[in-house]
């Protein structure tokens, strides 16, 4: 029986317990690449909608983040899937956390395992580009100014243009 | 076949569940409700809703950053039919990861 593939949860996840479970029994991963997104105490500074003009930042105390169940788990199977019918790969899984969340957490996990590692560094790349533009999570941020949603970033929208796959989702 | 029935052939009604989230549900004060339409198109349901006026009109206006997924998957053809019991969902851009 295949392992689950994505979980979301308000837990914290642990990475080395994650490759391990990924790996388990399978004696042909010769690779394993695995990305944890983090939170910031900063905007990024192309935010437009928080411009500080200093460089800097306003600092970010928190981060509530929400999600369509059911939506979001269909989505990342999806991109799972895509990614193993485009890169040779072993397996993948995806643990993202929802609810309220403070600097230096983590939020995200991809783990990919294949037999060498071109494969498994573009597919994590793959999925994490998708996800960011395709997955129905949205970010609310606490600063001293007060919360406000965070906005998309075309930036990212780009990141999937580079795998021929158009994402509109921070454009009008 | 009597006259009010032919006008329910004419244009059925659907029962759809329309949900929203994040800025949007919290501009509408609502993250779900059930409704029946003669909306035979996801544009139709958005014009229905935008046609409320109010925080709806504001929200859900075209040129508004508005994404929209039908039985949970994304979708930016309006023109999709809508069936009896689809689930529609309004949302902004995603901003996961």
């Amino acid at each position: 029986m295949p392992a689950v593939r994505v979980r979301i949860q308000t837990e914290d996840f642990d990475l080395a317990a994650e490759v391990a479970a990924l790996r388990a029994g399978d004696a042909r991963v010769g690779a394993v690449c695995a990305f944890v997104g983090t939170v910031r105490d900063r905007h990024a500074p192309a935010l437009a909608a928080a411009p500080h003009a200093d460089g800097g930042a306003s600092p970010v105390s928190a981060l509530e983040l929400e999600h369509y169940p059911g939506m979001t788990e269909k989505a990342i199977e999806a991109m799972i899937d895509a990614a193993q019918q485009r890169f040779d790969i072993l397996g993948a899984r995806v643990v993202h956390r929802v609810g309220l969340l403070q600097p230096l957490d983590q939020i995200v996990l991809v783990a990919v395992t294949s037999m060498h590692r071109h494969e498994s560094f573009a597919a994590c790349e793959f999925i994490m580009d998708y996800l960011k533009t395709q997955a129905p999570f949205w970010k609310k941020e606490s600063t001293p100014e007060g919360a406000h949603w965070v906005d998309a970033r075309v930036a990212d929208d780009a990141a999937l243009a580079r795998w021929g796959i158009r994402a509109g989702n921070a454009a009008r | 076949m009597n006259a009010p029935d032919r006008a329910q052939a004419q244009q059925p009604l659907r029962t759809v569940t329309v949900r929203y989230f994040a800025a949007i549900r919290e501009a509408l004060g609502t993250g779900s409700e059930r409704l029946t339409t003669p909306a035979a198109t996801l544009s139709a349901l958005r014009d229905e809703l935008i046609a409320r006026g109010g925080a709806h009109a504001e929200t859900l206006a075209r040129g508004k950053a508005v994404r929209m997924a039908l039985d949970q998957l994304m979708v930016s053809d309006e023109a999709a039919p809508l069936a009896d019991g689809a689930e529609v969902a309004f949302f902004p851009p995603v901003t996961g990861g």
